[in-house]
């Protein structure tokens, strides 16, 4: 990120109270998903108290159905939701990414088939996509990671190929061609300096979908699976009991309607400052 | 108009083969012996029961003869039989379809009614309580999970409430108008959520940016009246990008029926995907994920097809 766009996004938070909300929900989060250990007072996986207590005392937030301390899961929760991210959305980055570069590079043959490989993907709905992928893969967090790193790769294909495109067309690129400058060259220092804002953006708006992608997939049971902590899990187990223990479905789903909220406000603040043309008018 | 659909019914075909491939090579994936995943881990096979079964699916041809043969009786509608139930996978679809796609268009229309007018409302009366309303609703409809919002609709009407489920079965609208609506009013809801917030989100921000131009400043110059100018001037031209988010949207109904329609015991074509993984029914899984990316791909270009109707200004030859 140049300083001046470090500048427009610090002046977008002092102006804009929701970018500032947006940074401190996201702070929050990758506070307690670095810092679980610390943070959780109890083992997420350990049954250390009587089933379904209400929040107080010694369990901030209640246990659940097997007596496991409600706000310790949802912090070590944190923990799963920040790996999803980082890997599923790592992966769609490398692959969309390189298959973007490759199209916008390259040119013909090469971009006639990712573009139609990219229509192909873009013609499934997503969760439908990612459910039929983990389904039939098997349920576990790192399938689940692979499916929406797959899914999600056509949107950074795309989000690429464009500026790859008109920068490899800039006469200073024949010039650094015509030199002798070889394609890592011209790709590390010209092409991706100057596509990196799109693709900030979209890691950040792609980063909320991701978690909002394992949170559904754990919900179905073809996410992370018990007794490990997912929010989605979570949600999943305490729904036979909300009646009695509501407190086991409200807080795991407030996580992640907090956590992709202040991704989301983030994601907003940073397209503002990066790349004022994505935005919309005073949307 | 006739040059531009047939052209994009030409690129039809492509999208639609490589959905197809998609899918056939994806029920490929399934890890470890086929047969031995459809039958579940209680059947024992001898090589000879292996190698019958292996025939009998087709499974002993090389992956391209598979996959054309496949194609061949996709072709004649024929999407292979569940291998839980030996029901032909389309007759199931058929069976589940109606109540998915009752459920998409309830969501869909909710989502309209609601979203569109505070859209508009938000666009003209900018930095109003309306419009802060508006900006909030948008923020939380986008970030409030649909299976969460579908779960806590389900606790605050059982508990607090003390509504009680409407009959153990869908009833068909035609049939029993009253225990439909009831049964459908939360998922509805549900499902319409996140939806609310996007139409709203793009009817402000394209009704902001149409009210800018020219000729709407022109028209209120000669005296039009400010409901005319949105009615007749400004809705037409705000609907365009409205209607392309909507087009884009119909992915998400279909998604977000699957976790809809399990929590709340529809048994749509979501349903079906979703207990075809369950049960490792790969045909059914494979024809409902087929059928929903075609249908899919038909709404995006029929709602390409209309941008031509609201905007005469663009051309596609």
């Amino acid at each position: 990120m140049t300083d001046a766009a470090l500048g427009r996004l610090l002046r977008q938070v002092g102006r804009s109270p929701s970018a500032l909300m947006g940074i401190v929900l996201v702070s929050v989060f990758f506070t307690l998903a670095l810092a679980a250990p610390l943070v959780a007072p109890f083992d997420p996986t350990a049954q250390p108290a009587k089933r379904l207590l209400p929040p107080g005392g010694r369990h901030l937030l209640g246990t659940d159905e097997f007596g496991r301390d409600v706000f310790s899961r949802i912090v070590h929760g944190a923990r799963i939701s920040l790996q999803v991210g980082i890997v599923s959305v790592g992966i769609a980055l490398a692959l969309g990414g390189t298959l973007g570069l490759a199209a916008g590079y390259c040119l013909g043959v090469v971009d006639s088939l990712t573009g139609r490989l990219v229509d192909v993907m873009f013609a499934f709905p997503s969760v439908i996509l990612i459910i039929a992928i983990s389904g039939v893969l098997g349920a576990g967090l790192s399938t689940a990671m692979v499916a929406i790193g797959i899914v999600y790769s056509p949107i950074f294909a795309r989000i690429v190929r464009a500026p790859t495109l008109a920068v490899v067309q800039q006469p200073y690129v024949e010039g650094a061609r015509a030199i002798g400058a070889g394609l890592g060259r011209v790709v590390s220092r010209h092409v991706l300096p100057n596509i990196a804002a799109p693709v900030i953006v979209q890691t950040t708006l792609s980063f909320s979908t991701a978690i909002l992608s394992e949170a559904t997939l754990s919900f179905l049971g073809l996410g992370t699976q018990p007794p490990h902590p997912s929010w989605g899990t979570m949600l999943s187990g305490g729904r036979r009991f909300m009646e009695l223990a509501p407190w086991v479905t409200v807080y795991p789903g407030l996580a992640i309607a907090l956590t992709v909220l202040g991704l989301n406000l983030l994601g907003d603040a940073l397209r503002d400052a990066l790349d004022p043309r994505l935005g919309q008018p005073d949307a | 108009m006739s040059r531009y659909l047939l052209r994009r019914l030409g690129l039809l075909v492509p999208t639609l083969l490589g959905i197809s491939v998609l899918v056939f090579v994806l029920m490929r994936l399934i890890p470890g012996d086929v047969v031995q995943v459809m039958l579940g881990t209680e059947a024992q096979l001898g090589p000879e029961q292996r190698q019958t079964l292996y025939r009998l699916f087709g499974l002993d041809a090389p992956l391209h003869v598979q996959y054309l043969r496949w194609l061949g009786d996709l072709l004649r509608g024929d999407l292979g039989v569940s291998l839980r139930t030996a029901e032909p996978v389309t007759a199931v679809i058929a069976g589940r379809l109606p109540i998915t796609l009752e459920l998409a268009i309830l969501a869909a229309l909710l989502s309209w009614v609601l979203a569109v007018p505070l859209g508009v409302v938000a666009a003209v009366r900018r930095h109003g309580v309306l419009d802060a309303l508006a900006h909030l609703v948008g923020l939380v409809g986008l970030s409030v999970p649909n299976f969460w919002l579908a779960t806590m609709l389900l606790l605050v009407t059982s508990l607090y409430l003390r509504w009680q489920p409407a009959g153990v079965e869908w009833a068909s609208p035609l049939r029993d108008p009253l225990t439909n609506a009831q049964q459908m009013l939360l998922p509805v809801l549900s499902l319409s959520g996140a939806l609310v917030a996007v139409v709203m989100r793009m009817t402000r921000s394209a009704m902001l940016e149409v009210l800018g131009q020219d000729y709407i400043r022109t028209a209120r110059a000669k005296g039009v009246s400010e409901a005319l100018v949105l009615a007749r001037h400004a809705s037409k031209n705000a609907a365009i990008p409205v209607v392309t988010v909507m087009g884009v949207q119909v992915g998400y109904l279909l998604g977000g029926a699957v976790v809809v329609e399990l929590i709340f015991g529809l048994p749509g074509i979501g349903w079906m995907i979703l207990n075809g993984i369950y049960q490792r029914d790969y045909p059914l899984v494979q024809g409902g994920v087929l059928f929903v990316a075609v249908v899919f791909v038909l709404v995006n270009l029929f709602v390409d097809l209309t941008y031509a109707y609201l905007d005469p200004r663009i051309r596609y030859d």
